[in-house]
C-alpha cells in the first residue's frame, strides 16, 4: 500500500521514541506496529501494557452523562504516549462522547458531566481545582469537520490559540511558529505564497490540515482527533493519515473513527466501542493491539463488527 | 420504459408515442408571458374609456386584475395544468410585489417632490430662531434628533447586545432566559406613547413636573430600540456555527474571550445591520418625543437641559400649528420629512459598506 513508504521514511523518529523507551531492544516493534505488524513483534512488547512515558492517559471507570442519560458507561484504557489510538464502533455508541470526555470538552455541553477519573500523568482531569480551560490547552482537539474561523487568515487561524489567548507575540516568533506549525501539518508548501488569504479559501482537505497546524500551535502533548478525515475525499484522508503517522513521535495521538481500514492503517492500538440498544450506554467491549482486533479478537460483537456484519 | 417493452413487446411503441406527447407541451415561458403583462396594460388603461378621466389607481387595479385572469386562463389552456398553477402562483406573486411597491414609491415620490421645496442651504444652516413667516429652516431639528439619536443607541446598543449575548452564549434555555425572552416580546409590543409617558413619569420623578430633555427622549426611544436590537443579536448570534465555539474552546480559549473574538467578529455584519434597522426604527418616532423633549426655535445642543427640537416633532409642528401664510411652514414640515428619510438612506448605506467590509468571507 501506499502508506508503506511514508511509514518507513519516519523509522528513525521512532526509532528515537524508542530508545528512551526499551533501551535493550530498540529495533523490534516501532516498524512493524505501524504498517502490516507482524506477529514476531509482539513477542518483543507487548502494546497492551503501559509504557512510562509522559503523558499517558489512564482512564478509570468513566461514566458520562448527557443531563440524565447515561451515554457511555464504565470506561477504563490505558492510552500510550508515542502512539496513535483508534476508537472503533457504530454510531451512538459514545466514543466521540468519550473521546471529548478527554479533555473537557463534554461538559461544554449543557447538563453533561463525567464521573470516574481521567488521569494524565497521574493528575485527575476532573479533580477538584482543574481549569478545563488549562486542560484544553494541554490536550488539544481536531473536528469532525474542519472549522477554520472564517474571520481569520490562513497564518491569523495557526496563530489563533496565541492570539485568542492575548499572548504577545513577536513579529518575527509568530512567523516562525506560523511555518513550523504548517510545516508540521505538511501544509506550509501549498500555502506559504498566500497566509494572508482567509482560512476558508482552502479545500477542505487543506482545511483540516490548517486545523491540525491550529491545533499543534500551541504545542498541546495529546491531539485528540474527531474522525478527522470523515468530510474529506480519499486522496486529502491519505494526507492526513500520513501526517497522523509523522506526528504520533511527538504527540499522544486518539483518534475517532468510522473508517476501520484507516484505523487499520494508521493506530497501533484500537478500542472497540458498542451498544446493546437505542437508549443504552456504550461500553467498551475490548482494547487491543490493532492487528489483535482485526484479526483475532477476543469477544464475538467485535468479530461481528470488524468482519462488517453490523455497524 | 424498457421494462414495458420487454414485457409487452407490442404496447412499446405506442407507449413511446404516449409518452412522447405526455412529454410536450406548449409553453408561455418569456415573451407570451410579456405579451400577456402587455394585454393588462392596455386593459387598464382601456378602463378610462367609460369614466372620461384619466384614473391611475383604477388603472393599476385593472392592469392588476386582468394580469391575474389572463394568466390563469391563458396558461391553463395553452399548458399543462402543473405549470398552469406555477404561473398563476408566480403572478399572484408578481402582483403581490408591484401592491406593496406602490406605497414605497409613492410615499418617496410624494416626500421628494414637496421636501425639494426648501432643499436649499438656508434650511440645513439656519434654525427658527426669531422667524416668523417665510424663511428659517431646521438645523436646530437636524442636530436635536442626532443627538436624541445617538443618545438612544449609546444606552440601547449595550443593553441590547449583552442581553443577547447572554440569551445564546450563557443562559442554557433555562427559566430566566425564557422569562426574558418573553419581556423582550412584550416590550417590542409597547406602544410608542406608553414609553413616552413612561419616560415622562420617570424624569417627572426625578426632577419635578413639566421636565423637558433630550435624554428624556433618548430614555423613551431606548424602551423601544432595545428590543429590536436583543432580537436582531440574538438571531445574528445563533447564526454563527458551534463548531467555531468548540474550535476556540478545544484551543484553551475562555469562554468570554471566544465570544469577543470568536463569536461576535463572525456575526458582526448582522448586528451592525440590526443596529441600523433598530436606528431606522426610532428616528421617526413623534409621539414620545412629542411629550419628553418638546419643540423649541432655537438650537439646544445640551441634552440634559431644556427642550430640543428633533425632525419629526418639528415636521409635525410645523404642520399643525402652521405660521402665517401656511405654505413657507408646511414646505418646511415637508424638507424635515425628506431629511429624515435621508438620514435613514445615509444610515442605511453605511451599515451596508461596513456590513460588506466586514463580513467572514467564505463563511458556510
Amino acid at each position: 500500500m501506499n502508506l508503506s513508504a511514508p511509514a518507513n521514511s519516519r523509522t528513525p523518529d521512532t526509532l528515537n521514541s524508542h530508545d528512551l523507551n526499551e533501551a535493550s531492544d530498540p529495533m523490534t516493534d516501532s516498524v512493524s506496529s505501524d504498517v502490516a505488524p507482524s506477529a514476531s513483534a509482539e513477542v518483543a512488547i507487548d502494546p497492551n501494557a503501559p509504557v512510562d512515558l509522559p503523558n499517558r492517559i489512564d482512564v478509570s471507570d468513566l461514566h458520562i452523562y448527557y443531563g440524565a442519560f447515561k451515554a457511555v458507561e464504565g470506561v477504563s484504557m490505558t492510552i500510550n504516549p508515542q502512539s496513535i489510538t483508534a476508537l472503533i464502533g457504530p454510531s451512538g455508541c459514545g466514543k466521540s462522547t468519550f473521546l471529548r470526555s478527554l479533555n473537557r470538552m463534554h461538559e461544554v455541553i449543557s447538563g453533561a458531566y463525567v464521573e470516574g477519573k481521567v488521569e494524565i500523568n497521574g493528575q485527575n482531569l476532573y479533580g477538584p481545582g482543574i481549569d478545563p480551560v488549562a486542560v484544553r490547552r494541554k490536550i488539544g482537539m481536531v473536528f469532525q469537520r474542519p472549522n477554520p474561523f472564517p474571520t481569520m487568515s490562513i497564518a491569523d487561524n495557526v496563530l489563533a490559540g496565541k492570539k485568542l489567548n492575548s499572548k504577545r507575540i513577536p513579529k518575527r516568533d509568530a512567523e516562525d511558529l506560523v511555518e513550523k506549525s504548517l510545516r508540521g501539518a505538511n501544509l506550509w508548501n501549498e500555502v506559504k505564497d498566500r497566509l494572508d488569504k482567509p482560512g476558508s479559501s482552502l479545500s477542505g482537505g487543506q482545511q483540516q490540515r490548517l486545523c491540525i497546524a491550529r491545533a499543534i500551535a500551541v504545542s498541546p502533548d495529546v491531539l485528540l482527533m474527531d474522525e478527522p478525515c470523515s468530510a474529506l475525499d480519499p486522496i486529502s484522508t491519505l494526507a492526513i493519515e500520513e501526517l497522523m503517522l509523522d506526528l504520533k513521535s511527538d504527540y499522544n495521538i486518539v483518534i475517532v473513527t468510522h473508517n476501520m481500514q484507516q484505523a487499520a492503517r494508521v493506530s497501533d492500538r484500537t478500542g472497540f466501542f458498542n451498544i446493546e440498544g437505542t437508549g443504552k450506554p456504550g461500553k467498551l467491549i475490548e482494547m487491543d493491539a490493532t492487528e489483535k482486533i482485526f484479526s483475532n479478537p477476543a469477544e464475538q460483537a467485535t468479530v461481528d463488527y470488524v468482519t462488517g456484519r453490523f455497524g | 420504459m424498457s421494462l414495458t417493452e420487454s414485457q409487452t413487446p407490442e404496447s412499446g411503441p405506442v407507449d413511446d408515442l404516449v409518452m412522447r406527447d405526455s412529454m410536450k407541451s406548449g409553453s408561455l415561458a418569456g415573451r407570451p408571458m410579456l405579451m400577456i403583462f402587455g394585454g393588462a396594460v392596455v386593459l387598464g388603461a382601456l378602463s378610462w374609456l367609460p369614466f372620461g378621466s384619466v384614473n391611475w389607481a383604477r388603472w393599476v387595479m385593472v392592469t392588476l386584475v386582468s394580469y391575474l385572469v389572463l394568466t390563469l386562463v391563458i396558461s391553463r389552456v395553452v399548458e399543462t395544468p402543473r405549470q398552469a398553477t406555477d404561473r398563476f402562483a408566480t403572478a399572484v406573486m408578481n402582483t403581490a410585489f408591484l401592491l406593496v411597491l406602490l406605497p414605497l414609491v409613492s410615499v418617496l415620490w410624494t416626500v421628494i417632490e414637496r421636501g425639494s421645496n426648501r432643499f436649499d442651504w438656508a434650511f440645513y444652516s439656519q434654525s427658527m430662531r426669531g422667524v416668523i413667516g417665510a424663511g428659517g429652516g431646521g438645523y436646530h431639528a437636524i442636530v436635536g434628533t442626532l443627538i436624541v439619536t445617538v443618545l438612544t443607541a449609546v444606552i440601547a446598543v449595550p443593553f441590547g447586545l449583552f442581553t443577547a449575548i447572554y440569551l445564546v452564549e450563557y443562559a442554557q434555555g433555562g427559566r430566566f432566559s425564557k422569562m426574558v425572552t418573553g419581556l423582550v416580546d412584550v416590550m417590542t409590543g409597547i406602544p410608542s406613547i406608553v414609553a413616552g409617558l413612561f419616560a415622562y413619569a420617570l424624569f417627572v420623578l426625578l426632577d419635578g413636573p413639566g421636565h423637558r430633555s433630550g435624554i428624556a427622549g433618548a430614555v423613551a426611544l431606548t424602551l423601544l430600540m432595545t428590543p429590536v436590537v436583543v432580537r436582531t443579536s440574538e438571531e445574528m448570534l445563533r447564526l454563527v456555527p458551534n463548531e467555531l465555539r468548540e474550535a476556540s474552546y478545544a484551543l484553551g480559549v475562555p469562554r468570554w474571550k471566544t465570544i469577543v473574538k470568536v463569536v461576535l467578529p463572525t456575526a458582526i455584519a448582522g448586528i451592525l445591520t440590526g443596529i441600523v434597522l433598530a436606528i431606522a426604527r426610532v428616528i421617526g418616532e413623534t409621539a414620545p418625543l412629542l411629550v419628553t423633549v418638546g419643540i423649541t426655535t432655537d438650537v439646544n445642543k445640551n441634552p440634559f437641559s431644556g427642550r430640543m427640537a428633533t425632525l419629526p416633532v418639528f415636521s409635525y409642528n410645523s404642520y399643525k400649528f402652521p405660521t402665517l401664510p401656511p405654505d413657507a411652514s408646511i414646505d418646511r414640515a415637508w424638507a424635515a420629512a425628506l431629511t429624515l428619510v435621508l438620514i435613514v438612506v445615509i444610515l442605511f448605506t453605511i451599515a451596508r459598506i461596513l456590513s460588506s467590509i466586514l463580513k467572514p468571507k467564505g463563511l458556510r
